[in-house]
């Protein structure tokens, strides 16, 4: 973080002036390197890719016209999905419970292991790593890929560059594809798509998503995370000294250089200067020069590294997970495990994070089936009947979130005598209102109450489920003249 | 001039500066961001498409380019003003009458069915009810509100159409004659009733309309008219024969029920001594041939169903929990089944024969 300098020399900048205002992307020729970590990256790429292509074709069984889709947000219908959760519009703030889940799972996670996530699960690691993949086998690793690019226009460079786009654009397809099958029914959307018949809304966002995939992977890559991500800068926010990081080992390692036979490596440190982990480093930097906002602790220079000191006869480590402490030197108890566990941070993310937890898997148990709202007229507030009564109309919907037909009974408390009438034309009444499974049914609802007990002041309905008796109550307001 | 030209090289960035100064702050002349460039081209060659497909160019002369000026097409009056016609022949008049031909096809439909349904089917068709409440809203807004107000509930002079206070019947049909023919319209079949100025025409002295008034205010208090009041026996002779002798009123005549506590024109001493003294006859228009069949029986069911609605397709009465079943508590809870078929007339209605 001490040195924001990178090694990238910008070609306007170089002119005169030591501040820049503005540094032009410098393309960014990763190496291609193996070792745990690219092994855990793979892993890691093929998981979330399997999960986020393949999940929209995961079916579940649900009863009567409920689709069966494992994994759906059904917007027509205003339905969300997820195995045995049903989400409907009024219960978004499972969305918002989510999302705290997330960011708290992200705190946690970098409080634990540093940028991890955006190492190996942030799917804009996940897919530019795909498009590099695919870049590196069509036209060659670094070396090939940079000679490639200087050179004038040639046949090879034509159809080397044109497939390459030609496969991102692919790989763009079928992942905007696949995020629109989180929409639909995946079997049917994709039999519809096979015979050019969906709807612009479904075009509109494959094209969006293929285009966005493309240049989000194939172009800005590395300046996602280090200009438009938010994410990436409140993580360096919370780093401390005890936060997990790619480090160099400088004590160990410097002063740098290239050994010319044995005798000189006496007084040179273990850094052989091969300049590998720069090579390999998908965000164009270099990690010798310390901690930097732009990386993204992907761990792939400490694989490179490593490959180096086993083939010097060095212990590998020069550049490692560690946390900056370890990496200043620090004695082994300094900065053991436990240590590095037990801090309060982490504990106390620990404790948030269950508490969240719980506190959603309880109100995901206990998520009533029967829901009952009350919307009061607007206009008019009240009428007056010929005997002196006053009437209120309501509009009572009722929420049946079981998959069968249910009849509820209602009832008004909150006034004496007050009656409840009953505007239907399905056959209803007010003890057997009709509401079809899985639906809202509306219903049209008058409260009279008699001259002498009609004052302005708060009621309640009480819905009872005919057959199994469960019972929701709402508030509402009756309303009348305030000077009577 | 060419001096200005000569270029400025800032020295903290290395970028040339535009030569602009002011108060010693200087300008950098850094170039437009190239993804800048590339959308504002790209906008620029869109607009040019853009001003051949669609119309764009406002031109002299109304109608040139399209060779027409007005014209009426379905129920949208198009009136060209000048300007080119794009390529794609797109114009807002278009999409508006292909939405409006949209609507009115779907409305086709469910205008069948109604069309054919009888009131009793129509109570008790859920899609069909709503279809004919959605439209009987629109056209109450469109012509009725004007008088009754956008929430129904009238002013002095303009009956309240929520309440269960009906002057010529509150059952579908008897709304619907009125709705048709108006009341003192001047169509053949209005509904047709005049209350005398007993007071202009001196058919009573100002001291007997006095006293006539204030038997009939006692109808409606808590302790009831008294039989000795002087203004009794002139009600007797007088008034009885349209409102009836206890003043419950009478629909064939439009006449008010006077026991109750609605007052059209006014409840307050003087108001009624107003209506005695004067009279009034207000007048609503007939509908029959300004509205379509559809629409007034859509008005009917909408009007009907605002609460006050009597006989079929009324609303439902029951006992409140709280409240002890008494006997004239309509609707006990009995079984599911039975009473759901036919829409039972609201009991506490019928008894009073409320009518104003």
């Amino acid at each position: 973080m001490d040195q924001p300098q990178n090694n990238k020399t910008s070609e306007n900048g170089s002119e005169a002036g030591a501040i820049q205002y503005f540094a032009a992307q410098e393309k960014v020729y990763p190496k291609a390197v193996s070792g745990r970590f690219r092994t855990l990256k793979w892993t890691a790429m093929i998981v979330c890719l399997a999960i986020y292509y393949l999940a929209p074709f995961l079916r579940w069984t649900r009863s009567g016209d409920v689709p069966d889709q494992a994994i759906l947000i059904d917007l027509p219908s205003r339905r969300a999905y997820f195995f045995m959760i049903e989400i409907w519009p009024q219960e978004v703030y499972y969305l918002t419970g989510i999302l705290i889940l997330a960011a708290i799972m992200l705190f946690f996670v970098t409080s634990l292991f540093g940028r991890v996530w955006c190492g190996y699960f942030c799917f804009q690691t996940v897919w530019t790593d795909l498009f590099m993949k695919v870049e590196r086998l069509i036209q060659g690793d670094r070396n090939a890929r940079m000679k490639l690019d200087k050179t004038p226009f040639s046949f090879e460079r034509i159809w080397k560059k044109s497939l390459t786009h030609l496969v991102w654009l692919l790989i763009g397809f079928v992942t905007a594809g696949s995020f629109v099958l989180y929409f639909n029914d995946a079997p049917t959307l994709i039999k519809d798509a096979l015979g050019f018949n969906v709807s612009t809304t479904v075009l509109g966002f494959v094209g969006g998503l293929t285009l966005s995939t493309y240049i989000m992977a194939g172009f800005a890559r590395e300046q996602v995370c280090t200009y438009m991500c938010p994410y990436a800068r409140f993580q360096s926010a919370m780093f401390d000294k005890d936060t997990l990081i790619i480090g160099y080992d400088k004590i160990r390692g410097e002063p740098r250089g290239k050994s010319k036979g044995a005798s000189t490596r006496d007084h040179l440190g273990d850094c052989v200067d091969c300049s590998l982990c720069v090579q390999v480093c998908p965000m164009g930097i270099d990690i010798r020069n310390g901690l930097q906002m732009e990386c993204i602790a992907c761990g792939l220079c400490v694989d490179a590294c490593d490959n180096v000191m086993d083939k010097v006869g060095s212990p590998r480590g020069l550049i490692r997970y560690d946390i900056e402490r370890g990496l200043e030197g620090a004695a082994e108890e300094d900065h053991n495990l436990t240590r590095h566990l037990l801090r309060p941070r982490t504990i106390y993310y620990t404790v948030l994070l269950s508490v969240v937890c719980l506190a959603m898997l309880v109100s995901l148990l206990m998520r009533p089936v029967l829901d009952v709202h009350a919307i009061h007229d607007r206009n008019p507030l009240f009428v007056k009947l010929s005997d002196g009564s006053i009437r209120n109309g309501y509009e009572i919907k009722i929420l049946n979130k079981t998959y069968d037909e249910r009849h509820f009974t209602l009832s008004v408390s909150g006034i004496e005598g007050a009656k409840l009438s009953l505007q239907a034309a399905d056959g209803s009444t007010i003890d057997n209102l009709k509401v079809e499974p899985d639906s809202v049914g509306h219903f049209r609802v008058f409260v009279t109450a008699p001259r002498k007990h009609a004052v302005t002041g708060d009621i309640t309905f009480r819905a009872v489920d005919n057959e199994d008796g469960t019972v929701d109550e709402i508030g509402s307001v009756f309303m009348t003249k305030m000077d009577r | 001039m060419s001096e200005d030209h000569k270029k400025e090289i800032d020295q903290i960035s290395g970028v040339e500066t535009t030569g602009h100064e002011w108060d010693g702050l200087k300008e950098l002349n850094n170039p437009a961001p190239r993804w800048w460039l590339i959308v504002w081209i790209v906008c620029t060659i869109w607009a040019v498409g853009y001003w051949f497909v669609y119309p764009a160019w406002p031109t002299a002369w109304p109608g040139f380019g399209s060779g027409e000026e007005a014209e009426k097409t379905g129920s949208v009056t198009r009136v060209t003003t000048g300007a080119t016609q794009g390529s794609a022949g797109w114009t807002e008049y278009k999409q508006l009458e292909e939405s409006q031909a949209q609507i009115v096809a779907r409305q086709a439909g469910y205008l069948e069915k109604f069309q054919g349904a009888s009131y009793e089917q129509i109570a008790n068709d859920p899609e069909l009810y709503k279809f004919a409440v959605a439209g009987g809203n629109a056209l109450f807004k469109n012509n009725c509100s004007v008088c009754h107000g956008a929430d129904a509930q009238g002013s002095k002079g303009f009956p309240n159409l929520s309440d269960d206070d009906w002057l010529w019947g509150g059952d579908l049909a008897s709304i619907e004659q009125t709705v048709r023919f108006g009341i003192r319209s001047e169509h053949d079949e209005t509904r047709q009733s005049a209350m005398p100025s007993f007071g202009k025409d001196e058919l009573l002295e100002k001291e007997e309309v006095d006293q006539v008034v204030d038997y009939v205010l006692s109808m409606s208090s808590e302790e009831g008219p008294k039989a000795d009041a002087p203004g009794a026996e002139i009600f007797a002779n007088n008034c009885a024969s349209c409102h009836g002798e206890q003043g419950k009123g009478g629909r064939d005549f439009g006449a008010p029920n006077l026991t109750d506590q609605i007052w059209l024109y006014g409840g307050e001493k003087e108001d009624v001594y107003n209506t005695v003294f004067n009279a009034h006859a207000g007048v609503m228009p007939f509908w029959e041939g300004k509205l379509d069949e559809n629409a007034i029986r859509q008005l009917t069911i909408y009007v009907h169903g605002l609460g006050g609605g009597e006989g079929v397709g009324a609303a439902v009465e029951a006992s409140a929990e709280e409240s002890a079943p008494t006997p004239e508590a309509a609707q006990p809870a009995e079984g599911e089944g039975a009473s759901t078929e036919e829409p039972a007339p609201a009991e506490a209605e019928s008894d009073g024969s409320a009518a104003e």
